[in-house]
Order: structure tokens, then sequence, then C-alpha cells
């Protein structure tokens, strides 16, 4: 084998780069599953059910947001006897009220960025400047 | 082909080392605007667009001035321009990227750009300048690429080719007329109101684009030894003057419409421009200097072209005249006319906009972006044709 | 073979790409715009805009008189504040990076078709309230790139999607009432007090008055309505509901809208 001494040092180092993720994972506590903080107010239901909506409340914002904005169709949900308005702010935030603990928790996790906040207030944003009618 | 962009004299690794300076430069003011937001420019509520769309507009008319080279060349069978249609279809490549990166660096939310394609608007002019402008983008490269690829191996370019040259055509008036449009069909906008806008931009398009490759021509014969032609240039200059002379003409119809029906909302933009508007004992007349300029330079270079001195003689003139004439249109089009269409505001109060050093630096780094484009090509170009030669 | 295999070849590309564009296709043609503009042609706009189209469904629109508003020094302001308390306006302090809802401003600034000479007095010292007029033709919607604003069918009016926006500030070139903002910065640090039930916007997008269509789905009149009730300064309600408050005060005052020469149908009346 010509240049023996180049080619396995070089695979050596190609596999350890690609194989990164797994070992810097196993090695600190970065691949830690995340532990979203249920609501305070101790609330059980959703508008959907918790399988589905940890996969899908994605899709399901970007109904509400189409709905609400586009088609003039903001129909406020009843479930159980409880309201729900459609919108971030309006039916989620006002159970799921910390956001810090809640939707960043696994969003960090999986190094997402949504920029819903972006102009969306979370509870302690819009408390930060309560506006007093 | 690319390997030719590998190998240069020195002077060629500084010339891109020069520009890559820019483009870094360029970059960083980038990456600031990105973090703050479009309050980094010199830009306001009442002058919304300013250095990034009026260098856009006109560097559509420079990528669409090449087909004053592919139009003589392909369909009268000109074929003095043999040599240098290349360089037309290559300056397009280069004029279009620039045109998409200030688009780019324009936009509030440039990661979500995709969805003009996502949300397709048939009645928005920007849906449209889209589809014409990446169109063209891909003509030039199809065409330029094939073309080149055929003169490398000495074979005559394969058939189905020339339909996408002949396409080429319509898609180069097509990209200045649509980019026209987004301005000429805004109600409430008085100096862009007017049928003559796409016109306009044609003929300083015709003229600003050839202009440039004249120049190029005179540094390529400098630098690279590449000599396209006494005729082939005359010829060019031909075309830059008839060009230029119609531009002028339909400023000058301007005028009249605005100063003879007297309609003071025809009149406000052209007096801004070229005497200064009086507002409430204020006099803004930030522009005057440079719209003078343009004027100046634009008759200047047009009568010096047109003297044998440039024609025939010598090429400091004739590098002199097309360069002075591709200063005075962008003067025209890359500052007076997108700036001067936001006065006065709907309101008719009166802004006036200076960029700052930021946009600045953006628009210098794009501008560097365009200049190692086509300097990459025309090094493939002229590399090719050099091959082509010593065999 | 060889022949029959290019051939081959050659349907199954072009059915590759036909799969691949025909739904492009379909959603361009299935697409509002066009729909509307195939649909019905709009009545001739023969005398300069003021014969207008013929009713169909919900076309919100507005009345401002500017007689009460003079009577009630302050209520315009009030109104403002209002708008800016509900829709989280951010104030910053330069026009550079002004973002405007429903502001003020001089007669001459407001009709700039309108000849300011020897106009009474009572026109040259008011200011006016200024804000999106809601046009049943609207420029910006025609120009916006990715239907980021858009007509709300059921309503009539001109909605933004933030969400959408792509901030290439079209539609500020295009609307001839100077009714459109841009967000150059992030407007949180400029907003003085929060509403939490109503987002803010994020840098990078364009913003105007909505008609308080958030409001109205909850039953309520929009913000500076409901500031101003009772004075009867603004009157809000449906153009094209005969029996409406709105019809009533339309069919009995001479009213005038902005520039309604250029053809954009504005909703928005006012009385002098």
């Amino acid at each position: 084998m010509y240049n023996k001494g180049t080619i396995i040092p070089g695979l050596i180092i190609f596999v350890l780069f690609v194989t990164f993720p797994i070992w810097f994972n196993g090695l600190t506590t970065a691949g830690d599953l995340p532990k979203p903080e249920l609501p305070p107010g101790g609330e059980k239901q959703c508008v959907m059910p918790a399988d589905y909506m940890r996969a899908n409340h994605m899709q399901l914002l970007n109904e509400w947001r189409d709905n609400v904005l586009r088609d003039g169709d903001r129909e406020i949900l009843e479930i159980d006897g409880k309201k729900y308005p459609k919108g971030l702010q309006m039916a989620c935030m006002q159970c799921h009220t910390q956001k810090e603990k809640f939707c960043d928790s696994c969003h960090t996790y999986a190094a997402v960025d949504p920029y819903c906040w972006d102009c969306h207030l979370t509870p302690n944003e819009a408390a930060s400047k309560e506006a007093t009618h | 082909m690319i390997e030719k962009t590998l190998k240069g004299k020195p002077a060629y690794w500084i010339w891109l080392a020069f520009l890559g300076m820019f483009m870094a430069i360029g970059a960083a003011c980038y990456v600031r605007q990105y973090n703050f937001g479009l309050g980094m420019t010199g830009m306001s509520r009442d002058v919304s667009w300013g250095l990034y769309i009026s260098q856009f507009t006109f560097l559509v008319g420079v990528a669409a001035g090449g087909v004053m080279l592919v139009l003589p060349y392909y369909i009268h069978n000109y074929k003095e321009f043999g040599r240098i249609t290349i360089l037309g279809e290559f300056l397009a490549i280069a004029a279009i990227v620039m045109c998409l990166m200030f688009i780019m660096a324009d936009l509030g939310q440039p990661m979500r750009a995709l969805n003009v394609v996502l949300h397709p608007s048939p009645n928005s002019m920007l849906f449209y300048d889209a589809i014409v402008l990446n169109g063209y983008l891909f003509l030039n490269i199809l065409c330029g690429w094939v073309i080149l690829t055929a003169e490398k191996k000495q074979v005559k370019p394969p058939k189905w080719i020339y339909f996408f040259v002949y396409l080429s055509i319509p898609f180069a008036v097509s990209i200045h007329t649509v980019t026209a449009m987004l301005y000429c069909g805004l109600p409430g906008r008085h100096f862009w109101l007017s049928a003559i806008i796409a016109p306009r931009f044609l003929a300083s398009a015709f003229a600003a684009g050839p202009a440039l490759i004249v120049i190029a021509c005179l540094v390529l014969k400098r630098v690279a030894g590449f000599d396209a032609g006494r005729k082939a240039m005359d010829k060019l200059v031909t075309i830059i003057i008839y060009a230029a002379i119609l531009n002028m003409f339909f400023v000058g119809l301007e005028f009249f419409v605005g100063y003879y029906s007297n309609i003071p909302g025809h009149k406000h933009a052209l007096e801004y421009l070229f005497f200064g508007l009086e507002h409430h004992g204020h006099v803004y007349n930030n522009l005057v200097p440079f719209m003078w300029a343009f004027v100046i330079l634009a008759f200047g270079s047009i009568a010096l072209l047109a003297t044998p001195l440039a024609r025939k003689k010598n090429d400091f003139f004739l590098g002199l005249g097309c360069a002075g004439l591709f200063l005075a249109f962008w003067l025209d089009k890359g500052i007076g006319f997108v700036l001067a269409g936001f006065v006065p505001t709907p309101l008719h109060e009166i802004t006036e906009y200076i960029p700052t050093a930021n946009e600045l630096g953006i628009t210098i780094g794009v501008w560097a972006t365009g200049f190692l484009v086509v300097t990459l090509l025309y090094k493939i170009a002229i590399g090719v044709e050099h091959e082509v030669e010593e065999c | 073979m060889d022949k029959q295999r290019r051939k081959f070849l050659k349907i199954a590309g072009a059915s590759v790409v036909a799969g691949i564009g025909a739904p492009a296709i379909v959603k361009l043609t299935s697409s509002p715009a066009l729909a509307s503009s195939a649909g019905h042609a709009p009545a001739a706009d023969v005398h300069g805009g003021h014969v207008e189209e013929a009713p169909k469904g919900v076309r919100l629109g507005m009345v401002i008189d500017m007689r009460k508003m003079e009577e009630q020094p302050g209520q315009l302001d009030n109104a403002i504040a209002a708008c800016i308390n509900a829709h989280n306006v951010p104030q910053f302090p330069d026009s550079k990076n002004e973002i405007k809802w429903l502001w003020k401003a001089p007669f001459e600034n407001v009709f700039t078709d309108h000849s300011g000479y020897h106009a009474s007095n009572k026109i040259t010292d008011t200011d006016f309230a200024v804000l999106c007029n809601h046009c049943d033709d609207p420029p910006c919607v025609r120009a916006c790139p990715t239907q980021a604003t858009f007509k709300v069918k059921s309503t009539g009016i001109v909605a933004m999607d933030f969400h959408r926006c792509i901030g290439c500030r079209f539609c500020m070139a295009a609307c001839p009432y100077g009714a459109r903002s841009f967000n150059w910065q992030d407007p949180r640090p400029y907003i003085k007090k929060y509403n939490k039930e109503f987002p803010s916007r994020m840098k990078g997008v364009v913003e105007k008055c909505n008609f308080c269509a958030e409001r109205l789905a909850l039953g309520k009149e929009p913000a500076c309505v409901e500031a101003c009730k009772g004075t009867g300064a603004i009157t809000f309600g449906d153009l094209n509901d005969a029996k409406s408050e709105l019809r009533a005060v339309l069919d009995k005052e001479f009213t005038i809208q902005r520039k309604s020469t250029l053809g954009t149908k504005p909703s928005v009346f006012y009385i002098v």
C-alpha cells in the first residue's frame, strides 16, 4: 500500500470528524432530552391531544394564522366548555404562560428559531410595559 | 474552461485581491444591516427606496445593453461582432448578478425572498421582473457557455442553441421594459407615471451597456492582448451615439410635457432634480449638481465620440467618451430617476435622501462582486480565444 | 430501437416537467387576483372616480366629520392615542423611522389636489385625520409580489399579513396616500405600552391601519371610532348597506375623498 502514513491518519481524522455529533453528545450534556414545563395553572386540556400538538403545533398555528388573517375566519373554538380564540397570544399563551420554560426548551434542543416572538408578545414581555386602559 | 481563471499574471491576482477587499467590506456592512435592519441606510418613510434599487435599475440596463451585440451578429449576420458578442453576454451575466444582489440587499426580510415564488402574484410587476431577470440570466449563461465551448473545440455551435440565442433578444428588451413598469404603473407618483419611461430606459441602456463593453475592450487590448477590431468598435460607437441621443431626446420630452402643460405635479420632480424645489421657504436641491453633471457629461461625451479624434485616432479619447457617457447615464438612472420619484411625498412634503456609509459599503461591495464576476468570465473568454489562435 | 428509446426519454422528460409545473400553474390561475379580474368588469369611472361600483358584498368605510372634530378639541388626539394603544404602534422621535396608522396633517397635505388658495380659515387652521383609505381598487395590493397585502373579501378591508411580507416596499411606492410605514428597525424599544391582546411588528415589514379587524371580530368598533363615541365625529359601517348609519350620513352630507381622480375608490370620506 502506498502512502500508508498519510492515508490511515487521514481516515481516522475523517471518521472522528464525521461522528463528531455522536461522541460529543455522549461526552457532554448537550444531548439531554428537554423537559418542557407544563402550564403553571395546571390545565390538562389543549385544543388537540398532546401527541398531535407536539408533532404538528406549527402547522396548526399556520392554519390559524391563515384563517384569521386571510380568510377572516376568527371563529372561537370551544373545547370542553373552554374558549380558544385562534391565536398564539390569544389561546396558547393563556395557559403556557412561560414561553421560556415551555416553548424554548424544545426549540433550543432542536435548534429551531421560529420568529413567532419577534411580533407576538409573551406574557412576560407584555407585563414589562403594561398598558393601563 | 474554468481552469483558465486559475492562471494569470501578478496583475490579475492583485486586481482580484483589490476587488476581494471591497467585497469583504461590503459583506461586513451587510452583516451589520442584516442584524439591525434597513435603518442602517439613509432611506426613510418618505424616500423608501434608495441607492440599492436605483443601482438595480441602472444595472438592468447594462445587462440589457448586451443585446446590442447579439442582435447585429445573430440577426443581421454582422460578422465583425463575432469576437465580442461573448463579451456582451458575459457582461450581462455579471450585471444581473449585481441586480439580484441589490434586490436582496434591499429586502427587509431577505430570508423570505422565496415567498415571491411560493405565493405567485401575477398582478405584481415584481413577479414578472423576477421571471424575466432570472430567465435572462439563465439564457446568457447557457448561450455564452455553449457557444464558447464550441469555439474551444473549433466546431460549429449546436443548432438548438440558436433558439435560445434568438429568445434572449426579446428577453433583453423585456427585462428593462418590466423594470420600467415597476415605476410607470404607480398612480400618484407623477414623475414615474409616464409612458416614455420604458423607451427611455432602453435608450440609455443601449448606450451605457455597449459603452462599458468598449471600455472593457480597450482594457483587454492593453492587459490581455485582445483586439476587438477597429471596425467592430466603430460600429459599437455608432450604436452608442444614436442610443444616447435618443435618451436625451426623451428627457427633453419630459421637460416639454411638464413645463408646457404647466401641471405642477409634472414639474415638481424635474424642478427638484435640475433647479431645486422650493417648499415652505426652503429650497431642496441636493441632486442638482448630479443632474447638471449628467447633462454636461452626456452632451460632451456624445460630441467627443462623434469626432474623428475618438473614432479613428485615439483610444484614450474613445475610452474617455465612453466612460463619460456611462457615468452620465449612471447619474441619470442610477441616482436621479429613482430618488426624484419620491419628491414630493404623497402628502406633499419633501424629504431628501443621503445614503449612509454602511449603505455605500454594501453598494461598493456589490459592484466589486460584479467586476469580479466579469473579470473571471472575460478571463475564460479571452483564454479560449488565445488558445484557438495558437492552434 | 435506439430511436424509440430516445422518443421514450423525451416523453418521460416532458411529463416530469409537466408534473412539476402543473401545481404551480393551477395555483397561479386559481389565485384570487386573476379570478376577480376575470369575474367582472368594473364600472367605468368617467367622471373622475365619483362613479363607484354597484354594491356587492360588505365594503367597510368611514366618514370623518371635521366639523364635529373641531367642536371638541383634543378629540382627534384621543382617537390617535386609542389607535396607538390598541395596536402597539411604536413612537419614534424622528420622521425617518416614523410608524403611522392614524395621524393628523393640514388640509393642504391631505387633499393635495384641492386648491388651498383663499381657503377658509376653518380649513387652514384644522388638522385632518389621515389613515389608510382601504381603497376598493388598492394600488398597494396590485403591487405586492407575495400577496402579503390583500383585500379581505368578506369586509373590503385592505389587510396585511406580516408573516409573509418580504419588505420590498413596493406597496409604499404604490400607495398614493402615504398610508404605509416600514419597520426600519426593531420597533419594540419604541412601544410605550403593550396591549397584550395584539402583537407588535418585527423589523423589515410594512404596516398600516387595519380598520381594527381584530376588534370588529369581537363585535367591537374600531378603536378610533370608539374613542369618538357620542360625538358623531367618525361614522363607521358598510358602504354597501343602504340602511347603515354610514349611508344615512353620506346621503345627507356633502363629502369628499382624497385623490379621487386616481381611480383607487377610497372608502374613507371627509366632511369638511
